[in-house]
């Protein structure tokens, strides 16, 4: 064991990469369930969005296209969700369920030809003099646009939330349906508004895992990260900040566990492997002592008998 | 203009019609996104269907429906308590794991003594460790009101190591070359769960299976239980004030499927499996989810929602050697299922009228 080959600054920067495709999934979800939809399918979206993103830079080089349309893919899948749920007025955990069963099997179909490929790689945005402080320069400067636009998606989602009336709407609406469609708002239009936002964030934290984490395509290679990040809203009492702090969190555990494992730590393997789930676990049971802050009518369905 | 009018109460005839309009629907799109790969439509959803059934190899494949039929029922059954009750328990796949790990791990523990008593030893360690798994998430739920879903589901990704590290570790064969796995439990004749009656593919499990759409009947239609179950689910209020206790709900619906999918995983790994290894996992814990719905989780149904999915696992394993049809193809077909299903079940609880444009 040789713990002083991990090197504390590559691994606060690999912690903020960990961290990314759970951050702007849950960011996503964040959203939609303000909007009072609870939507079990981040799974199934992201790993559509890994294999959309693959595919589309594969066959076009340009990780951007493919970051395109991932978000892209995530939102067509996730109109299949607004479809049942707001429109045909289905249970919404049975609908995000095969929402994410579905997925893993498209994701499984539209990826054959593409195992063992490898995708152009994604340039990082090297920030003149910045990057080159010591320290701080290789973790906070030194990273591909995706990382610094997941954290700008945060900002974003918590002054839209915060201080636009759009954010208000969307709050009213995740509040209270029966009195936000009292009021003239279009409950379902605003809702499938949401669902698609959160799809396509789901899509773009799916292409980040695809194109730059791993970078590969593998069947099932999200490995429950948008479970994870359904988690994160939880942790994060459905406040954007708290999002961001707990994907930092699962992030930092996901690093350090394999960091261990690379070092021989003589903890098994598999100990280190399922410790993000169990750390999961924890923080779901410590923070579920405060369910104020769920929005009022997540999960209820919405039918406005005229 | 279409809208909708929401039924005083859930439409009879939908409900037995809506799982047939969803098969043929997904069989339609089935065919088309056949087409779309480049298959015959036609051929492959009679390769699925029909095939199996009534083709040239059917004695072959028809024991099949039994052996894959089984742990699906028997998981189903038991999710589908929790789904009427409003308990969701998703985490089917870690808990049929550990139900599997336990019951090999027991029968192992004796090898090589013969004893008539080791295979019921066996059973009841595989759905105590099902039991045992499915209780975590139902007394963090009782005692914190942390979410069952998430927990559940994490789970199933700390099984999936608890099973990679079993095969590899404590349960690893010690005559076997060093390959990972445990030994094959067909070679242990106390140990092995084999053909009640030879050549139709009916073991114990699939007798479990039975008994237990039995038992959720009785309990779901003539016990006070499973009116309670019933009562939590369709109207909480209610529940409430009839002193129903939540916790009970919780604790007894999480605990029998824990129990009912760990006792799918031993069977499983004493029969047609044989051995702990690390790709044992199969994905029965997700598809029962599908066959919980379409069987409206009934038990009846989900008997015949069971043998319907076993029905396109086999025939998509004949489709994937004839036709050359990946098994992918099949996953998002049983995807696709569970989506028809829930969108057509639109028609139980509402009826659609033609109505002219009004202000809304």
């Amino acid at each position: 064991m040789d713990l002083s080959a991990i090197n504390p600054a590559l691994l606060l920067a690999s912690l903020l990469v960990a961290a990314t495709p759970i951050l702007i999934a849950g960011i996503g979800e964040l959203v939609v369930e303000r909007a009072g939809v609870l939507n079990l399918g981040v799974e199934g979206m992201m790993i559509t969005g890994a294999i959309c993103g693959f595919m589309a830079t594969i066959l076009t080089g340009s990780p951007a296209l493919g970051f395109l349309f991932a978000a892209l893919g995530g939102a067509v899948l996730s109109l299949l969700f607004a479809l049942l749920t707001q429109v045909a007025l289905a249970n919404q955990v049975a609908s995000g369920l095969a929402l994410t069963l579905f997925g893993l099997g498209l994701s499984a179909l539209l990826g054959q030809g593409y195992v063992g490929l490898k995708p152009p790689a994604t340039p990082k945005l090297d920030i003149p003099l910045l990057s080159d402080i010591p320290f701080f320069g290789t973790v906070l400067f030194n990273h591909d646009i995706i990382v610094y636009l997941g954290i700008a998606l945060v900002a974003g989602v918590w002054a839209a939330l915060k201080y636009t009336r759009v954010g208000l709407i969307l709050r009213a609406v995740g509040e209270n349906h029966d009195a936000a469609h009292a009021l003239g708002y279009k409950v379902v239009r605003i809702r499938v508004m949401a669902i698609m936002f959160g799809g396509a964030c789901a899509g773009l934290g799916g292409a980040y895992i695809s194109l730059i984490r791993v970078p590969q395509w593998t069947e099932g290679m999200t490995a429950g990260a948008g479970w994870i990040a359904l988690a994160l809203v939880v942790f994060a009492s459905w406040k954007p900040w708290r999002v961001l702090l707990g994907a930092w969190l699962f992030g930092g555990v996901t690093v350090l566990q394999l960091n261990l494992q690379a070092a021989g730590v003589s903890v098994p393997v598999e100990i280190l492997s399922m410790s993000p789930y169990i750390i999961t676990i924890i923080v779901l049971v410590i923070m579920s002592a405060d369910k104020s802050r769920a929005p009022a009518s997540l999960g209820r369905i919405f039918h406005a008998s005229s | 203009m279409l809208t909708l009018e929401k039924r005083p109460q859930p439409s009879k005839a939908f409900a037995y019609l809506t799982p047939l309009i969803a098969i043929l629907a997904t069989m339609f799109f089935g065919g088309l996104l056949f087409m779309a790969l480049g298959k015959n439509p036609f051929e492959s959803i009679r390769t699925i269907f029909w095939d199996p059934l009534f083709g040239e190899f059917a004695f072959y494949y028809r024991p099949q429906l039994f052996v894959k039929g089984g742990p699906l029922i028997l998981i189903a059954i038991g999710l589908s308590l929790g789904f009427k009750a409003g308990i969701w328990n998703i985490g089917a796949e870690g808990q049929y794991i550990v139900g599997a790990i336990c019951g090999a791990g027991a029968g192992l523990a004796f090898y090589p003594m013969e004893a008539w008593y080791i295979f019921p030893i066996m059973i009841i360690a595989g759905a105590l460790g099902g039991w045992a798994w499915a209780m975590i998430p139902a007394l963090l739920k009782v005692k914190f009101q942390t979410n069952e879903i998430l927990v559940s589901l994490m789970l199933v990704y700390v099984a999936d190591q608890l099973l990679a590290s079993m095969s590899l570790g404590l349960l690893k064969n010690p005559e076997g070359q060093g390959f990972p796995g445990s030994r094959n439990l067909k070679d242990y004749p106390s140990a092995f769960n084999d053909e009640i009656i030879t050549g139709t593919g009916m073991h114990w499990g699939v007798a479990a299976a039975f008994i237990a759409v039995i038992f959720a009947y009785v309990l779901l239609n003539r016990h006070m239980l499973g009116f309670s179950i019933r009562l939590t689910g369709e109207a909480p209020r209610a529940a409430k004030f009839s002193s129903v206790n939540p916790n009970r709900i919780i604790l007894f619906c999480l605990g029998m499927s824990g129990a009912l999918a760990g006792l799918a995983g031993m069977f499983e790994v004493s029969g047609p499996s044989g051995q702990v290894s690390i790709d044992f996992a199969s994905g029965y814990g997700f598809t029962a989810i599908i066959v919980a719905f379409l069987g409206r989780l009934h038990p009846v149904g989900i008997f015949f929602a069971g043998l319907l999915l076993a029905l396109t696992y086999i025939g998509g394993e004949m489709a994937q050697g004839n036709l050359g049809l990946p098994s992918a193809a099949i996953q998002l077909f049983q995807g696709m299922l569970l989506f028809f299903l829930l969108a057509v079940d639109l028609l139980t609880n509402y009826r659609i009228k033609l109505s002219r444009k009004e202000a809304v």
